[in-house]
C-alpha cells in the first residue's frame, strides 16, 4: 500500500511536471491577437487537422515565431500568406485561392449540383408524360367496353 | 437488360477510380512549391568548425544534395545506410543540415552513425528550414548547378527513390 502510494505520488510529480513547456507569453496584445487571427487561417503541416493557432507541434510554435515577428515587423496580411505560401504551398491555407488549378475544388461542388438537377427534371417530366399518355386508343376502347358489356360485373 | 441500368453502375465504377487513386496517395506528402525555384539563399555555422559558415552560393555549378536530418530522428537512422552508401559513391556532394538539434548531439550521433556528409551545417533555431518549407526531417533536397531545386525527397531516402528518381536526374543534371 505504501508502495503504491509512493508510485502514484512520484506519477503524479512526473505528469503534472509534464505540462509542456510554458508558451511564451507576447509582449505586445495586439500582436498576439493578429497573429492568433492570421495562424488560424492556416494549416499545421505537421498535424494536418489543426489550424496553426491550435497546434502545439514544434513546428507550429516555430512558424507562430516566426509570424509574430513578422506581424511586429508590420507586414500585411497578404505579404505575410505570401510568406507561408511561397514556403509551404497553397495547402497550408484553409482557404485555397481560386486559380484554374482550383476551379474543379470551388465549382465542382456547383456542376454536380446542376447536372443533378438537370437529370432530376427528366426523369419526373418523363413520368408525367408517361402518365397523361392515353393508355388505350379509341378502337381498343370499344373493343374493351364491348367485352364488358357481355360480363356480368360483381356489384 | 436496359442500358440505363447501368449508368449507376458506371458512376460507381468511376468513384472506385478516384478513391483507389486517393488511396495510393500519401496526405503527408504535400508537393513543394520551391521544385524548379531558386533555392533560399542562407548562410550558416558548420557542425565541425561553428566559427566557419557555409553558404547555399558556395555549391553554385555543382550539382548537389542538401540533406535535412537531427540526431533526435529516427526515420533519419533509416535512411543512413542508404545515404552512407551513396557517399561512398562520391557521385555528388550532400551537404547535413542538423536541423533544430544541439551541436554536440549531433556530432555525437555521426560519430555513432557514421559521416555521409561532405559537411554539416547547423540550424538550431530552425529558420533555415522554414525557408526551405520542410516541415518534417528528413527532407532532401536536389539543386543543380545554377541553385535551382529540382526535387524534393519527403521522408527518408529509399534504395528506389535514389534509382529511379534521384540519380537519373542527376545524370540529366550534370550534363
Amino acid at each position: 500500500m505504501k508502495y503504491w502510494l509512493a508510485l502514484i505520488l512520484t506519477l503524479q510529480g512526473v505528469l503534472s511536471s509534464y505540462a509542456g513547456e510554458a508558451i511564451p507569453l507576447a509582449e505586445d496584445p495586439v500582436v498576439e491577437q493578429r497573429m492568433i487571427a492570421i495562424s488560424e487561417e492556416l494549416r499545421c503541416l505537421v498535424c494536418q487537422n489543426e489550424s496553426l493557432a491550435g497546434s502545439r507541434a514544434d513546428l507550429a510554435m516555430d512558424l507562430r515565431r516566426e509570424l509574430r515577428t513578422l506581424v511586429k515587423a508590420n507586414k500585411s496580411d497578404a505579404e505575410i500568406m505570401e510568406y507561408m505560401v511561397s514556403r509551404y504551398g497553397d495547402f497550408v491555407r484553409y482557404r485555397p485561392p481560386m486559380k484554374p488549378l482550383t476551379w474543379m475544388l470551388w465549382f465542382g461542388p456547383f456542376l454536380l449540383l446542376i447536372g443533378a438537377l438537370f437529370f432530376l427534371v427528366r426523369v419526373v417530366r418523363r413520368q408525367q408524360a408517361g402518365s397523361a399518355a392515353p393508355v388505350l386508343d379509341a378502337d381498343q376502347r370499344k373493343k374493351a367496353q364491348s367485352l364488358l358489356k357481355d360480363t356480368e360485373l360483381p356489384s | 437488360m436496359n442500358k440505363k441500368a447501368l449508368i449507376p453502375l458506371g458512376i460507381f465504377a468511376v468513384l472506385v477510380v478516384f478513391l483507389a487513386i486517393g488511396l495510393t496517395r500519401d496526405p503527408h506528402e504535400i508537393p513543394s512549391p520551391f521544385i524548379g525555384k531558386p533555392s533560399p539563399a542562407f548562410t550558416a555555422p558548420k557542425l565541425h568548425s561553428p566559427e566557419q559558415t557555409f553558404s547555399g552560393k558556395d555549391m553554385l555549378g555543382k550539382v548537389w544534395i542538401l540533406n535535412t536530418w537531427a540526431s533526435w530522428c529516427v526515420a533519419c537512422r533509416q535512411e543512413h545506410p542508404i545515404l552512407m552508401e551513396f557517399a561512398k559513391t562520391k557521385t555528388i556532394p550532400v551537404i547535413g543540415l542538423d536541423y533544430k538539434d544541439q551541436n554536440t548531439e549531433g556530432l555525437k550521433w555521426l560519430a555513432r552513425f557514421g559521416d555521409p556528409y561532405d559537411l554539416s551545417i547547423t540550424d538550431q533555431d530552425g529558420r533555415i528550414g522554414i525557408d526551405f518549407g520542410v516541415y518534417g526531417v528528413p527532407e532532401s533536397f536536389l539543386i543543380d548547378k545554377m541553385g535551382i531545386i529540382r526535387y524534393k525527397q519527403i521522408g527518408p531516402v529509399t534504395v528506389e527513390a535514389l534509382r529511379d528518381k534521384i540519380l537519373p536526374m542527376v545524370r540529366e543534371l550534370q550534363k
